[in-house]
């Protein structure tokens, strides 16, 4: 039985009138044309389709869209403001943090959520904060230190 | 900027352009057409399916680049990008011969429409093969450029130089003329008949230096477009009925109940069914309603005994190498070492799996696929829908990981094929269920050694045979007069010996003999009481494997121990792909548990010219990190056709947590041609770790992966010696 779901989503309302068992990968990639969040694996194990539900990194292949009622949502297309990309998404390039890119959104969104917990972590927090994303290419040393540069980018930007 | 490889917007999607449109649309301008002469050998070759469709070099349309009235520069190349790179290092070749700032530089990949015919990026070959051709192209372009200007600005050839987009008179530098402005209202077209001169390396301005990557933008905004993220008008999404086991037969498919859902269509022909829907995971909801019965598998086949049905698996042997008389070194031999070492099925697993999106019209097909050889899928799909090959279009998106296993276009068949039989356009993305079935896996292998030492130390003979792992990367590298090396089967089967697909993985081949090779030599070594890189280096004239070991040596800070020292020190070196390297590895194991912890690893390489050193080094890096996996945890089990490891819940993919500090070095030898970089750090991954770990705690593991389990059984048996 369809229901209509309204939440926040990359900044603007979206409500929409769906089967509420569906997952909110499918819903963004198809009804919502976000095709930022990757599928990878279904069964939430490797990350990739990693989006921010309030704030808090989430397996979206793994999500109802009935839960998402007024809550807020962010995918990759949403981090930046407007040409201004985030630090994450900076230092990600900087470090050449990825290889074919396919698992980058998922660990971006991972390592925001991570820092929106924890401003100040250690080489081993992050290590452990992301160990549950997959890479395949091998892009892993980039991307700790693509985290790690971000984090002081952040603070910095908080100090002044 | 745009070098997204084919990639074009929504509305292009549409309709993409005809080559006739194309080359229309080009206008004025130069384009260069250069001809590819060295055509790989068929050995060379990882598809998946051997190609029969062998092309006359291309007259019609040819070319590499294109300069545009605006001064633009697009280069056309039938490579593909699955994050290995190109799409940097290319134009990074082209903007140096050409004298362009690189941002000028517009690059299209793996379209057979636009795209000059290429057997598949595979093997390293992207820079060693086609790089010098690429090179010749825009030497040859700036060639045309020069005498454009000499009539421009008036002056003789010889007295111009070009700079920065521009040919400037060298004797008054206030004179020069924009290649835009050269080539305004022109067409000119070149085929190019000889060698132009190329750049030497010491007037490299954009090539050796480290380039960000020119992709990653889209990639961290999430704009970057994989095929799966391709839409169409009306278009499906397609999931396939598969059988439960490799051998099973389907023997009835009600369809009923997944026919009665709205918004079903239902393809059943004699070897395809599948549950198509206008939404992608309703169709799989729609697939798990047709219920269907199949006839097992007779397969009796299973992980453990697998080895024993390779070993004995009748086929002949080839002798890729033979010198010398072995029952002469044999009876030279005051002490010798017999081993068999063995390795599993490996899955490739790129984190992307196989999609495809198909559009098929009466006369002709368009198929977004992600593939490692658009023109290998193109034969494919024309095969499969009874049409010409040139009436097939590919066009390859970004790719997410290939590895070699997108060098098997499955899932572009089958889409092509529900496209024609629905009169849809429709897109097939395999499960992560899917994609462990259907995998052309690394295969399992079995590799016997037979050495032997003088009283001196020095290894007096060596036969060396690899059972279905491939013949590449079995070279010896040693100086041992009195080997043989020998082959049965390949990387690529033959089918029939293995229970499933098996394919191109990687550096196929090299991981397996070098991991029997370099763990057979350190136990010499130890055997012979020599330090494990002294004995090689003994052993070893050829120049550059000299060089590698002893850099990688020096850099580690590597100080001679004789036998088992304790450190957990392991040392491996090998060549693919005309790169040389030498690794050295630190690790510790838990003897309670058996884990091994990766501490520090050092990979030495040498490779010939470096285009782009940062993207060498994330090639190294990221093979020293693939390399961890099937070291250490990847294999799949199955019994009877079954696959049993079927997502990353139970098949261990490197982590994050498991990275040894790592570090990379890349020797200068600018003056010889580029090599492959793609591959070669990985080869070694299987034999340094197992050396380590035989260092640190007495296991000596003959079976990668070297799990826990194996790697507890292996000290137990250590300890009862």
């Amino acid at each position: 039985m369809p229901k209509t779901v309204s939440f926040t989503l990359n900044g603007r309302p979206v409500s929409l009138t769906v089967d509420p068992e569906r997952t909110l990968l499918w819903v963004l990639r198809t009804d919502l044309e976000l095709t930022g969040p990757k599928f990878g694996c279904g069964i939430g194990q490797c990350g990739a389709c990693t989006v921010l539900l309030d704030n808090q990194a989430v397996r979206s292949c793994s999500v109802p869209v009935q839960i998402l009622d007024g809550r807020t949502v962010v995918t990759i297309e949403g981090l930046a403001r407007g040409d201004e990309l985030h630090p994450v998404q900076k230092a990600f390039m900087e470090h050449d943090a990825l290889q074919c890119g396919y698992c980058t959104p998922g660990m971006i969104l991972t390592a925001c959520a991570f820092l929106h917990r924890n401003s100040t972590p250690t080489r081993n927090e992050v290590i452990e904060a992301m160990d549950a994303n997959l890479c395949r290419c091998g892009a892993h040393t980039r991307i700790i230190d693509a985290i790690l540069d971000a984090a002081s980018a952040m603070k910095g930007a908080a100090a002044s | 900027m745009n070098s997204s490889p084919a990639s074009p917007a929504r509305d292009d999607l549409m309709r993409p352009p005809s080559r006739r449109e194309f080359l229309a649309r080009m206008g004025a301008g130069v384009l260069i057409w250069v001809a590819l002469r060295a055509e790989l050998p068929a050995a060379e070759s990882e598809s998946a399916v051997k190609s029969t469709y062998r092309p006359e070099l291309p007259k019609d349309f040819n070319a590499f680049l294109s300069i545009g009235e605006d001064g633009r520069v697009t280069c056309f190349t039938g490579k593909i990008e699955m994050g290995q790179g190109p799409i940097t290092s290319l134009p990074q070749m082209l903007a140096d011969e050409l004298d362009v700032p690189l941002d000028q530089v517009d690059i299209v990949m793996g379209d057979t429409e636009l795209c000059p015919y290429d057997q598949g990026t595979w093997g390293s070959l992207t820079t060693r093969a086609f790089g010098p051709h690429w090179r010749a192209a825009a030497a040859e372009a700036r060639a045309v450029l020069v005498e454009l200007g000499a009539a421009a600005l008036g002056v003789p050839a010889a007295q111009l130089v070009t700079r920065d987009g521009r040919v400037v008179d060298s004797r008054a530098p206030e004179r020069s003329v924009t290649y835009g402005a050269l080539t305004k209202g022109k067409r000119i077209e070149r085929h190019l008949e000889v060698k132009p001169d190329l750049k030497k390396p010491s007037e490299f301005k954009i090539v050796g230096k480290p380039l960000r990557r020119r992709d990653s933008l889209e990639k961290v905004t999430g704009k970057a477009r994989f095929t799966g993220d391709l839409r169409l008008p009306g278009m499906l999404y397609a999931k396939v009925l598969r059988p439960p086991a490799h051998g099973a037969r389907l023997l009835h498919a009600d369809t009923s109940a997944a026919r009665a859902l709205p918004g079903v269509t239902v393809v059943e022909l004699p070897d395809l069914v599948a549950v198509l829907h206008p939404l992608p995971d309703q169709a799989e909801a729609a697939l798990d309603k047709v219920k269907s019965r199949f006839a097992p598998s007779d397969s009796k086949l299973d992980d453990r005994n697998i080895y024993d049905h390779l070993a004995s698996y009748p086929l002949p042997e080839r002798v890729t190498s033979q010198s010398g008389d072995l029952a002469a070194g044999r009876q030279e031999a005051v002490r010798h070492l017999d081993a068999v070492y063995l390795n599993a099925y490996v899955a490739h697993a790129a984190m992307e799996p196989h999609t495809a999106l198909a559009e098929v019209g009466a006369t002709t097909a368009t198929v977004w696929a992600s593939t490692q050889n658009p023109f290998g899928a193109r034969e494919e799909i024309a095969k499969a829908l009874g049409l010409p090959i040139l009436s097939v279009r590919v066009i390859t998106p970004f790719v997410g990981g290939g590895f070699g296993g997108k060098s098997a276009n499955a899932q572009a068949v089958e889409a092509a094929r529900l496209a024609k039989a629905t009169g849809r356009p429709v897109q097939v993305m395999w499960s992560r269920e899917e994609e462990f079935f259907n995998d052309t896996f690394r295969p399992a292998a079995v590799v016997t050694v037979q050495a032997g030492l003088d009283a001196s130390g020095r290894m007096v003979y060596w036969n060396f045979e690899d059972r279905f792992g491939g013949d590449r990367g079995s070279d010896l590298l040693y100086d041992v007069a009195d080997h043989r090396i020998s082959a049965v089967g390949d990387f690529w089967g033959p089918r029939e010996a293995h229970p499933f697909a098996v394919g191109a993985w990687r550096a196929p081949g090299c991981n397996t003999n070098a991991f029997a090779r370099e763990s057979h030599v350190s136990r010499l070594a130890e055997l012979a009481g020599a330090d494990p890189v002294e004995f090689r280096l003994r052993h070893l004239t050829d120049p550059r494997a000299r060089r590698v070991l002893q850099a990688a040596a020096k850099a580690w800070g590597w100080t001679p121990a004789i036998g088992r020292s304790g450190r957990g020190l392991g040392v491996a070196i090998g060549k693919d792909s005309g790169t040389y390297v030498a690794t050295i590895a630190e690790v510790s194991v838990d003897p309670a548990s058996g884990q091994v912890r990766v501490k520090r690893l050092l990979c030495a390489q040498e490779m010939g010219l470096v285009i782009n050193p940062e993207g060498a080094k994330m090639q190294m890096e990221g093979c020293i990190t693939m390399g961890l996996g099937y070291a250490l945890t990847e294999e799949i089990r199955f019994k009877a056709g079954v696959i049993e490891d079927t997502n990353f819940d139970s098949y261990t993919l490197p982590r994050f947590s498991w990275l040894p500090k790592i570090e990379t070095v890349i020797l200068d030898a600018e003056n010889d041609p580029p090599q492959g970089g793609g591959e070669p750090a990985i080869i070694v991954m299987g034999a340094v770790l197992a050396n380590a770990i035989y260092d640190a705690c007495g296991a000596r593991l003959l079976e990668l992966p070297m799990t826990p389990e194996r790697v507890k059984k292996a000290l137990e048996s250590a300890k009862s010696v």
